[in-house]
């Protein structure tokens, strides 16, 4: 009979509302990071680098480029003859079928994938954070500490702790007590929302709460877990992790890999992070380049001056370009002349010749889109749209589509805090 | 399916010198990230053959290690796929290849177990992009027993290097010197030969009947009046790394927009072996012009009109031109390098200069330590 020791879950069927146009294409884990990877790529190589070979992918929102970019799982080594890589989306069902409503419902949705491969233990794991980490040490964790389940954890700054879900614990790290998002934090500890369950202990709770609306895991599976009385035991972690789920926090992420030794490092041969690369050849930079301060992706051509930016690969700058503190994803093409400055530049882009982006010269205004999402001095662009030459656009936009001349003010002009969303191309 | 690949990456050649030592010259890296039987395999699988044959004798560790994967080819299929041949002793046999012929005439057994009705035969050691679809339909068209892929060198080049053939006005090969002292054509064979499967199996063993091993001499040049042998032109780029002067010059011809556009930007895609490196990376005091730059790279220094290969490190102050530059290399601070080919997994101590003569690049192997205490 087939028997893993452990499964791991990946919950990435969420949208990722607050990356704003970034997710009008796919699904928050599939945005593009550092480069050439995509944030699925961090937990997917953390499973196989810990000794996981059988991960459940659930899929909802906008699947598509999440599932082209796992395919069967070889980038990571996750083709497999028993367990691999498997994409999970909602399916239809006799009596009644629904959406993954809440996060412990699209496990539970999936008891059945989990049940084939007769494990001992489940990891929880969602794809919008940044980190590298070794699941088989906290595995170990779990087992000595004899847990029906365990959260992984890590102290944050005390004046921020009021934004995280905290965990209050007794001297052996089990957890005594849960406090979400709490007015005056009594401990600094928060849950970073990887879990490891004892299968049966999950399995039951999972049905238990299997009528809750919206269940979630947070809410409602480890509440009720913590109820009866089950051992729960918080997990200290302490390397780097990062969320990345806001405009702000993802651009800081990609802007601290350019530091000459970045706390995250990707030059390690110890923890590799792999990704499905296209064969992109080297990089080429022209005479009149200037480079300092990046990090390039492969296939990339280089004729203008980029600084302080984070590249993709087979991006284009052309010839008298400018191109600094920004983020461009792959296959993007500034044209000549060209200046962008704090802006995050999505896939296949078309940026015409002689534009203004994000300078410092434009006043910061409060977002017309969303005040909640755009709230920083960034310029948006969602992947596949188009700049038509000549024109300037203020800080804290967002662009998704094909844009022409006539979209802007007096034909060439976006202001700040404004936005142009074509049809067809989702907020 | 129409044909069966075979390519030949056995042998050794000493004009390039030191660089061999390491491996043989299908596996010299090439073009900042490729290997050089990689412009072979990908230009065989992007014709839709599917099974492939390379033929290895001469230092083939590293290649085999490139080729421990068909996947990266498209060849990890059911129908077909990549087999590497290295001579082995039989009952019959407990020699090595003694030429390419013989090469094939050991491993005869693979040939005659194909279905497919050609065969098309390349060397591992040049750098094209070919559709072999083409070579055939020319083949058929001609009505030809052998076709010869030939490319017109353009003028100065030194022929003596080559195999030189001479066509009549439809194509048919009259005449073919191999490594002649003088020439009398600049239209060179590219050791890329198209052959009806059952003939060739015919012609390798009457060869080895005759003790005779050589591929071109014995098999080509021998029956170029009884069997009709033509020239299939090939207009687009080739190269073939045949000493060091000639490898210094091919990788530096991807710094050429056109040769660069031709294998980097034009479809069909050249396929290697994925090595999962990160993006390079430029830090302050990096100053790149003219360069290719592969992943993996870390650049803090100065670097013009050079190939890096992957995860080559510049330090500060350094200064690298007209370089060639394998992988994994390490060039300390103060480094000034320049006209150089530096071996892969070399370390350059700080504060060394190396300035050869431009157009006689000096080889430079440097096992130092890498992080001394």
């Amino acid at each position: 009979m087939v028997k893993k020791e452990m499964v791991a879950m990946l919950l990435a069927g969420g949208q990722g509302s607050r990356l704003g146009v970034l997710t009008t294409e796919g699904a928050k884990p599939a945005v593009a990071f550092g480069g050439k990877y995509r944030i699925i790529d961090f937990p997917l190589s953390n499973c196989i680098n810990s000794g996981i070979d059988t991960v459940g992918v659930l899929t909802q929102y906008q699947p598509l480029r999440l599932n082209t970019h796992i395919g069967i799982g070889m980038p990571w080594d996750l083709d497999r003859n028993v367990g691999g890589v498997a994409i999970l989306p909602p399916y239809e069902k006799s009596g009644n079928t629904e959406w993954y409503t809440g996060t412990a419902n699209a496990i539970y949705q999936n008891i059945r994938f989990i049940d084939t491969y007769n494990p001992e233990y489940v990891l929880i794991l969602s794809g919008d954070h940044i980190y590298k980490m070794d699941y088989e040490i906290m595995l170990d964790y779990h087992k000595s500490h004899d847990a029906a389940l365990t959260i992984a954890t890590m102290p944050v700054p005390w004046e921020e702790a009021s934004r995280f879900g905290l965990v209050l614990t007794d001297e052996t790290n089990r957890i005594v007590e849960f406090e979400e998002k709490p007015a005056n934090p009594r401990s600094n500890l928060a849950s970073m929302g990887i879990y490891i369950f004892t299968w049966s202990k999950l399995r039951d709770a999972l049905l238990a709460t299997a009528e809750q609306p919206n269940c979630d895991f947070g809410m409602h599976v480890i509440p009720y877990i913590f109820n009866n009385g089950e051992r729960i035991f918080s997990y200290e972690f302490n390397g780097y992790w990062k969320d990345v789920g806001t405009l702000t926090s993802y651009w800081e992420a990609n802007m601290e890999l350019i530091d000459i030794i970045p706390e995250f490092n990707l030059y390690e041969e110890f923890w590799k992070v792999y990704t499905k690369c296209d064969q992109y050849p080297p990089m080429y930079v022209s005479d009149n380049a200037v480079i300092n301060r990046c990090i390039i992706g492969e296939g990339t051509e280089i004729h203008g001056e980029v600084s302080n930016s984070v590249i993709g690969s087979g991006v284009i700058i052309e010839e008298g370009a400018v191109v600094r503190n920004s983020i461009i994803m792959s296959d993007t093409v500034v044209g000549k002349g060209t200046v962008i400055d704090k802006s995050i530049i999505a896939e296949k882009v078309k940026i015409g010749e002689n534009c203004v982006l994000g300078t410092r010269d434009f006043e910061y205004k409060e977002s017309k889109l969303s005040k909640k999402v755009y709230a920083s001095d960034l310029v948006t662009i969602a992947d596949g749209s188009v700049i038509p030459d000549g024109v300037k656009i203020g800080i804290n936009t967002a662009i998704a589509g094909v844009t022409t001349k006539e979209d802007y003010t007096d034909g060439s002009y976006l202001d700040s805090g404004d936005y142009i969303v074509k049809e067809g191309a989702s907020r | 399916m129409k044909a069966v690949g075979i390519i030949l990456a056995g042998g050794n050649n000493k004009k390039m010198r030191v660089l061999t030592r390491k491996r043989a010259i299908p596996a010299m890296p090439v073009g900042g990230s490729y290997r050089c039987i990689d412009f072979a395999l990908s230009s065989m699988t992007n014709s839709h053959i599917k099974t492939v044959a390379v033929l290895t004798q001469y230092n083939a560790r590293s290649l085999n290690q490139h080729l421990n994967s068909a996947k990266w080819w498209d060849f990890g299929r059911k129908q077909g796929g990549l087999y590497v041949f290295s001579p082995t002793i039989t009952a019959e046999n407990g020699e090595w290849y003694r030429g390419t012929a013989d090469s094939i005439y050991q491993n005869l057994d693979f040939l005659k177990s194909q279905h497919e009705p050609y065969v098309v035969i390349a060397s591992g050691d040049s750098v094209y992009k070919i559709d072999f679809d083409k070579v055939i339909d020319y083949h058929v068209e001609k009505g030809a027993d052998i076709t010869v892929v030939t490319k017109k060198m353009p003028e100065g080049t030194d022929l003596t290097q080559y195999g030189i053939v001479t066509t009549d006005e439809n194509g048919r090969i009259t005449d073919m010197e191999e490594k002649p002292v003088t020439a009398n054509s600049s239209v060179v064979s590219t050791g890329i030969y198209v052959i009806r499967r059952r003939l060739l199996i015919d012609l390798i063993e009457k060869a080895a009947e005759e003790d005779r091993y050589d591929f071109v001499n014995d098999i080509l040049i021998r029956y170029k009046s009884i069997k009709k042998i033509y020239s299939y032109p090939l207009e687009t780029y080739w190269g073939k790394i045949s000493d060091v002067d000639s490898y210094y010059k091919l990788n530096m011809d991807f710094l050429d927009k056109e040769t660069r556009d031709f294998f980097f930007r034009t479809y069909p895609e050249i396929y290697t072996k994925i090595d999962d490196n990160p993006p390079a990376k430029y830090n302050p005091g990096a100053k790149v012009k003219n360069s290719l730059i592969s992943s993996g790279c870390i650049i803090n220094g100065e670097v013009e009109g050079s190939v890096l290969f992957k995860k080559v490190f510049i330090g500060n102050n350094a200064v690298v031109k007209n370089c060639v530059i394998l992988n994994d290399v390490y060039i300390s601070d103060n480094v000034h390098l320049e006209n150089c080919i530096i071996e892969s997994r070399g370390t350059i101590k700080p504060g060394e200069t190396r300035i050869a003569e431009s157009g006689k690049p000096q080889v430079l192997i440097e096992e130092n330590e890498r992080y001394p205490m």
